[in-house]
């Protein structure tokens, strides 16, 4: 199911002859798998979340797609891997692989900007950008509870909200409402 | 293969199988609070938390299968193994009591991962170190999420700081099980791939004793239970818990979903 640290082909090989430039065929197959949606949060593509790692073309032709988890039980991988094998499938490509890797760990710290912009538009506040890991502070999440500053309301705009509950509907979320347009919505967890 | 490098792999797969029994076994128990916790957030809480232990349960389910021969995959060692063979601490298998035994488990539980996964987050082993970088992250989010419950009912009402105690005093006899190494190799130790779990009993007892104190609990003086979990002696809800959980695969072999 998961192969950790298996080195993703990070330079496409040679393609063979009297097909696409190697150059040009890597960047066709980045193309279709970063079109792949996320099927929990069907306005992200997985570029946008950050979870596609490495596209690569192998020598032969073969397409090897790397992709890593948000969390370690997230229901969506099987789901995505094949929303990834149809893409190509329907752009003619065969021979088509996707790996799940675990090494580096998923941080909201990758949803790209334009990812964060579609979340709020989707109705979810974006996660807090973390910056330095807060377990690398010695004591910084000892005894007591973690702080989330508050959000702004992705409804009304309003920074007067509050946490209803730590977990959400998905893993990846918790739920939240908005004290001025009395709104609940999701907020996308910054790990 | 020489004979060292093969007695290396099974103790590596005895000890990767311990750490996944324990996740595989309380995310099992943890999910029958679905649809029956205090509130519904807590259903959904304690849904994705058992979620997100089911899940380092399958890599590391996965990892071990890998290192046995013949290879097994994750669910032949999920679905077809007897009780006799699962290495998972009696604290995770022992049947769910009220909310606050939920509470106090997954205090205890959390924290311990979390120092475990801390730890192995620099092993020597280069697919448990990624697998523990992933997980440290989700139980120290879990421990958070137990942290606040233990403060809420704790320093709540009477009724609440009696069932917490009462709580505690229940599950304290299964914490020793946790740090007790016999089962973990020395030469996996010393190598950098495995940690003794006794090494992280002064953390552990540091982080619990202060959130205890804030709480206005105390810390049980009790006497360790009588346990075996690393060894596959399990308490008598341990079969039930099997039943369920494997009685679909043993009915359909080879069924996909």
């Amino acid at each position: 199911m998961v192969t950790p640290l298996r080195p993703p082909v990070t330079h496409p090989a040679e393609s063979p002859a009297g097909r696409r430039t190697s150059d040009g065929s890597t960047s066709e197959a980045w193309g279709i798998a970063a079109s792949v949606l996320d099927p929990e949060v069907p306005v992200l593509t997985i570029e946008d979340l950050g979870i596609l790692r490495d596209v690569g073309v192998v020598p032969g032709g073969g397409v090897l797609v790397t992709i890593t988890p948000t969390y370690s039980g997230c229901p969506a991988m099987e789901s995505i891997r094949s929303d990834i094998l149809a893409a190509f499938a329907e752009a003619g490509w065969r021979d088509v692989r996707v790996e799940f890797v675990l090494a580096p760990a998923w941080t909201t710290d990758w949803i790209s900007d334009e990812g964060r912009r579609k979340l709020e538009e989707f109705g979810i506040a974006p996660p807090v950008r973390r910056g330095l890991d807060r377990l690398d502070h010695p004591g910084g999440s000892s005894g007591s509870v973690l702080l989330t500053l508050s959000l702004r309301c992705p409804q009304c705009g309003s920074p007067d909200t509050r946490e209803l509950s730590r977990f959400g509907s998905t893993a990846c979320k918790s739920l939240w409402v908005c004290n001025a347009c009395r709104e609940p919505f999701d907020h996308f967890k910054a790990i | 293969m020489s004979t060292t490098d093969s007695r290396t792999r099974d103790t590596l797969a005895t000890y990767v199988l311990s750490l996944a029994d324990d996740a595989l076994v309380s995310a099992q128990r943890m999910g029958e609070w679905i649809a029956s916790a205090p509130q519904l957030e807590e259903d959904v809480a304690l849904g994705n938390i058992a979620l997100d232990l089911l899940g380092q349960a399958r890599s590391l389910l996965t990892y071990a299968g890998s290192l046995t021969e013949p290879v097994l995959t994750e669910d032949d060692l999920a679905y077809w193994r007897d009780e006799r063979e699962f290495r998972n601490v009696h604290l995770v298998e022992r049947a769910n009591g009220d909310f606050g035994v939920a509470v106090v488990r997954l205090l205890v539980l959390s924290t311990y991962l979390r120092e475990l996964y801390a730890r192995l987050t620099v092993s020597t082993d280069e697919t448990l170190a990624p697998i523990a970088a992933k997980a440290v992250k989700e139980v120290d989010y879990h421990r958070d999420h137990a942290t606040m419950w233990v403060l809420r009912l704790g320093d709540g009402t009477e009724e609440s700081r009696a069932r917490m105690q009462a709580a505690l005093d229940a599950e304290w006899p299964y914490v020793a099980e946790l740090f007790d190494g016999g089962y973990v190799d020395l030469a996996l130790v010393e190598g950098g791939a495995a940690v003794d779990p006794a090494q992280l009993r002064p953390a552990f007892d540091r982080r619990i004793s202060d959130v205890l104190a804030e709480a206005t609990l105390r810390v049980p003086d009790v006497r360790p239970a009588v346990t075996g979990g690393r060894h596959g002696v399990h308490t008598e809800q341990m079969g039930y818990l099997l039943a369920e959980m494997q009685h679909l695969a043993r009915s359909h072999p080879g069924a996909s979903w």
